[in-house]
Order: structure tokens, then sequence, then C-alpha cells
């Protein structure tokens, strides 16, 4: 019960973090979305993403295999250094995968970024409090992990420098936004994959 | 590559192996370090033309050749055969997108084995990956390895499939304990 109630006042503490409405940070931040190809996590982030590109053909989302968001936007991004590779990944995907964090860092592609949206809970299921709800700092974890180019974006003051590193380019950028606990814009998602990728495919091999 | 490693111990085989996995241009190696793929991951460290991705856990790299596969390049991912485990929900990527995948596996907990840790995995590679859509070709012989390895990236990269090279203990040999 102890450590029942030390969560519940950890979660009081760090409430405050998560003040920004995701439907307008996300967007603010990514800036013009057609700079980049995007990848992105399953749950909230794949909402954030259908819409802003309104289901572009130079996004790939996932509905499911959570935890391949970071790693798929490795090998893309191996794959094709002459473009800029975002990936959009929650709180959720992102601690099932931390040890892509480091793999990522070892490698540190210049044309990689990563923004993991944190709201602290499991949105998709139910709201329940994620780890980051109960004070794990993600920026802090993608720091130790190697990733030197790293922010945390909370207010809006911070949205402008947040946009900037993601297009840097001088090695792998983390940009960790702090976002309410509500929901992703509710968008028709695209759910079959093999169409993704060949729509994914189709655009980028034979346009360029 | 350096000649005090490879002295008189690596077979020929693995070095075939890696020039016919390059003549596919396969571009992108990932793995998890393992003894019986060393001669595979210091070659492509040593690649220019290649790029050798030392993962945290296997199920990074079934994730990371879909990546490539997005951007139109060609991966393989190098692992034991306890690390087909950590790989089973990430295959739902693979096979819910049809994304062409190719793994070599040297095998454990089969002939000859010493170590009873290796057993439960090993022995359920091959119906787990099968489960999951995966295609197993197993060599056990060293004049299999070139042709089979021909066999499946066609199979792969041309046909689109899942496929897993198991490299048998029979092949790799046994760990002394």
């Amino acid at each position: 019960m102890d450590s029942k109630r030390n969560a519940r006042d950890v979660a009081k503490v760090v409430a405050p973090r998560f003040v920004l409405a995701r439907c307008q940070a996300v967007p603010a931040l990514i800036g013009r979305h057609e700079d980049f190809l995007h990848i992105s996590g399953l749950a909230g982030a794949v909402y954030d993403l259908t819409a802003l590109t309104n289901h572009g053909d130079h996004f790939y989302g996932l509905g499911g295999a959570m935890g391949a968001a970071c790693m798929m936007g490795l090998g893309l991004a191996l794959a094709r250094p002459d473009k800029r590779v975002l990936v959009t990944t929650g709180d959720g995907e992102l601690l099932m995968s931390l040890g892509a964090l480091t793999t990522i860092a070892v490698i540190n592609p210049p044309n990689l970024s990563i923004l993991c949206v944190d709201n602290g809970h499991y949105g998709e299921t139910g709201y329940q409090v994620s780890h980051t709800g109960h004070g794990v700092d993600l920026e802090q974890i993608a720091q130790g992990a190697g990733i030197k180019l790293t922010r945390t974006v909370a207010s809006e003051a911070d949205i402008a420098d947040g946009a900037r590193i993601l297009r840097q380019g001088n090695g792998t950028a983390f940009v960790l936004l702090s976002v309410k606990p509500t929901d992703a814009p509710r968008v028709k998602l695209n759910l079959d994959g093999a169409v993704c990728r060949e729509t994914f495919r189709r655009a980028l091999l034979h346009k360029s | 590559m350096d000649p005090k490693i490879n002295a008189g111990q690596a077979p020929r085989w693995q070095d075939q192996l890696y020039d016919e996995l390059r003549r596919n241009n396969i571009t992108q190696f990932a793995y998890v370090p393992d003894a019986g793929h060393s001669v595979l991951i210091d070659r492509s460290l040593a690649d220019p033309g290649a790029h050798s991705v030392g993962l945290t856990s296997e199920e990074e790299g079934v994730a990371m050749l879909a990546g490539a596969d997005l951007g139109g390049a060609r991966g393989v991912l190098l692992m034991q055969s306890s690390g087909t485990g950590n790989c089973v929900n990430m295959l739902s990527l693979i096979k819910g997108s049809r994304f062409p995948f190719l793994t070599l596996i040297t095998m454990r907990g089969e002939f000859g084995e010493g170590n009873p840790w290796q057993f439960a995995m090993g022995q359920a590679v091959e119906p787990v990956l099968k489960a999951m859509g995966v295609i197993c070709l197993r060599i056990e012989r060293p004049e299999d390895v070139l042709p089979s390895i021909k066999a499946a990236t066609t199979m792969a990269f041309q046909s689109g499939q899942a496929v897993a090279v198991l490299l048998a203990q029979k092949l790799v040999g046994a760990k002394k304990f």
C-alpha cells in the first residue's frame, strides 16, 4: 500500500510537466511535414501523424509491433542518407524499446530525429499511468544512451528550439514533448501495413 | 581481415557467405555478438560499403531491416537460436506488412550441446519461426552453405518472403563446456 501511495504522490508532483495540448504542439513542432520521411509508432503517435500528413505517402505508421518505430527509423535513415527521417513515438512504446536508443546513439546517423510524445499515460488502453507519469525522464535516458542532441519541450516557449533541433542534422536528435493526457486527433487509420509499405516505397523509390 | 584472428580456424564457407550476401546488394548487417557469426560480423565492420549495427536485443534488428526495405535497401539479421525468441512479436511487422526478411541463425541446443540452458529455445526455433510465417532453410554441411544462401536471398528479395537460414550445430560446431 505504501508504495502505491508513494507512486500517486510522485504522479501529482510530475503532473505540472504535462500541460501542452498534443493536437497543437505536435504540428507546431514538426512544421512542414513534407521535409521528412516519417515513421510513427502505434497508438497516439500514429493518429498524430496520420492527421498531420493526411495519410501521406511519405509516412509509414504502425498499428502493432510495439517497440519497432525507432529501429525502423534507423534502418530507413541508413538506407537514405539523402533524406531526413523523423520517428514519432510515445512514452509507452519508447519505454518498451529503450535499448534501441543506445543502439541508435552508437551509430548516430545525422539524418535521424526522434520525437517522443510523452503524456505520462497509456492512452490507448484506458489511460493507465506510465512510468514517465511516475517521474521517469526519457530525455535523461536518451542522454545517458549517448544521444548528444536532446531537448524537452514542455511549454509554448520551448517549441521553436525543439523544432530547430529536429532539423539540425549534426547527429541524431531526440526531442521529448510533454503533453496533457488527452486523445490524439481521432482520424481513420490505414491499418493495412502491406498497403502502407507499398505506397511509401512507390513514392520514395520511383520519384527519387 | 586480420590474419591472426582468422588463422587456420574459420572455415572458408563463412567468407563465401559474406561475399554472396554482398553480391546480392545486402548493405545492412544487424547482429547480436555471436562466435558462430564472428567472421560475418568482422567483415561487415571492416567493409566501407556496409552498415554494421550491433543490437542490444534481436527484435531491434527485425524492425531495422523493415526500415531498410522502406528505403530500398537490403539487410540481414545475424543471431543465435536463443535470439529467435526475442523476435516473436516483432515478426508480426514482417508478416503484416509483407516485408522481405532474411536472418541467419547459428543453432544451439541440438547436436552435441553441452549446456542444458540452450535446449528449450534451440528446439523451439523452427516451430516458433514457422508459426510466425518465416520459412526455415537448415544447413548441416559446408558445401550446402553457398547454394542455400543463394536460394534464401532469391526467396527473400525477389519473392518477398521471410526466410531464416539455420546454421546447424553440426556445421558450426558445439561449444565445449
